[in-house]
């Protein structure tokens, strides 16, 4: 299988479900000249269908749940789920909110939490590399 | 029949040398574009890469989509810029198909690629790839007036030096370089033919200031918004060697100089010499129009794009023909 080529090249699609834009900009400044996470084939894409990383931040507000499902069917297999920050992974200051049905895990299956509140881009990057070893395990399991 | 079959392995060669070639320029070109912004980049071979994973990536076609429609345009896409390399000489070799078509028949296949995008966008039901598919037939319209007057540009010049050739021939502009039959003037010209062919670039492949058509950030990615998977793969390799097809297709028409004449070489060192400086120049010519503008700039809207080219750039080409003209009168 071609799963080595995809450790090399994973492209991130960035869905925003009602951040309050603390996490967003943190991952922006992992793309910047200090990080630079394009030396390791990761790309900020414009659309899921390329995608091969969702990567959410936010609590996810009533009215984005339908449009969360959506953009999670619309990514190709195989694909990894990464939530980035306190809001998406457990509610954060929102827990329990009137207008969330969230955390994520919750709707979709996730494989990879980045707690902070905003994460910095090092622990970012960090949960991307993490989304390797899913995608590793799936490997194993294809050759078994 | 063993001809037929000696030809299928020639074009066959040539197909693979230029894909892998286009797709080593494309990593190369990430590499510069990520040094310029003091980043470190992707590895030279991060196009292979990503080609790979892309083909073992699901290939889905949306519900809305036309299945056939979707599927067959970026096939036609990458055939189309790959035949146009049949056609163009390089370096010193003569083109394999030079017999079978000219200078009209490669500006028209170029067309191809771009046609096949927008007709694949329209396709696939989205309304993000349907501006992207209107703005790239809006661009398209627009840099075609110049690559015409270019063309005729070309032709004119070697009808009148060499009644007996066949202008529009690509064994023709191999043999002579253009410059060598112009006058003072028509040089003059020539010069400002040759920097609206560079302005055509970033148009013609769709890279920074003129890449409305994709807009990664405005539209999602525009005309290619709903592929995936095999299709995607596809229509990366399109778009790299349509910008290695455009420039061969620069170099091939004004720096048609080789290696061999300058230092008297022969046999397969020139054949190596030649088309080793052949590919030097095609890198020098994709360098200065696509890849430093592309860094150094910020994309147009459409508007303004259309207007630049079919304003600024045309009559550019035009003043270089007039002054071709002009020469040929004198």
């Amino acid at each position: 299988m071609g799963l080595d080529a995809l450790k090399k090249s994973l492209w991130v699609f960035h869905l925003n479900t009602g951040s309050c834009n603390g996490c967003d900009i943190e991952i922006i400044a992992a793309l910047t000249p200090r990080y630079d996470v394009e030396r390791f084939g990761i790309k900020l894409v414009g659309t899921p269908r390329h995608a091969d990383v969702l990567l959410i931040t936010g609590p996810v507000t009533r009215k984005m749940k339908k449009r969360l499902l959506r953009v999670y069917e619309q990514v190709p297999e195989p694909k990894v789920v990464v939530v980035v920050g306190n809001c998406g992974s457990t509610g954060g200051v929102f827990y329990e909110s009137y207008n969330l049905v969230g955390p994520v895990d919750k709707l979709i299956p996730v494989d990879v939490y980045v707690p902070g509140c905003p994460p910095r881009p090092e622990a970012i990057i960090a949960g991307i590399a993490k989304a390797w070893e899913k995608l590793e395990r799936m490997r194993e399991k294809n050759e078994r | 029949m063993i001809e037929f079959i000696y030809f299928g392995l020639e074009a066959l060669i040539i197909i693979l040398l230029a894909l892998f070639i286009a797709l080593l320029f494309n990593g190369i070109e990430r590499k510069l574009i990520a040094r310029m912004q003091a980043r470190i980049g992707p590895p030279i071979t991060q196009p292979f890469i990503d080609v790979k994973k892309l083909f073992i990536k699901e290939n889905i076609v949306p519900d809305n989509a036309i299945p056939w429609i979707f599927n067959a345009m970026p096939l036609i896409a990458l055939a189309s810029s790959l035949l146009v390399l049949l056609y163009i000489p390089f370096g010193g070799m003569p083109a394999l198909l030079q017999n079978y078509g000219d200078l009209i028949l490669v500006v028209y296949i170029m067309l191809i690629p771009s046609l096949a995008l927008a007709i694949g966008a329209f396709a696939s039901g989205s309304p993000y790839a349907s501006i992207g598919a209107q703005r790239e037939i809006v661009i398209m319209i627009s840099y075609e007036f110049v690559l015409s007057v270019i063309v005729i540009a070309v032709a004119w010049l070697f009808s009148l030096a060499f009644p007996q050739a066949n202008a529009f021939s690509f064994a023709t502009i191999n043999e002579h370089a253009i410059w060598s039959v112009a006058g003072p003037v028509g040089i003059a010209g020539l010069l400002l033919l040759f920097i609206s062919s560079l302005a055509v670039m970033p148009a013609k492949i769709g890279k920074l200031p003129i890449d409305i058509a994709e807009a990664k950030t405005e539209i999602a990615d525009g005309v290619l918004v709903e592929y995936s998977g095999r299709n995607l793969a596809l229509l990366h390799m399109a778009q790299a060697t349509r910008m290695f097809a455009f420039a061969s297709l620069i170099v091939a028409l004004f720096l048609p100089w080789n290696l061999s004449n300058i230092f008297s070489l022969s046999g397969t060192l020139a054949l190596i010499g030649d088309f080793a400086f052949f590919l030097a120049k095609v890198f020098v010519i994709m360098f200065v129009s696509g890849i430093f503008v592309s860094a150094a700039s910020a994309r147009l809207k459409i508007d303004q794009a259309a207007k630049c080219y079919i304003s600024f750039i045309f009559l550019l080409s035009l003043i270089g023909l007039m002054l071709i003209g002009l020469d040929i009168m004198l």
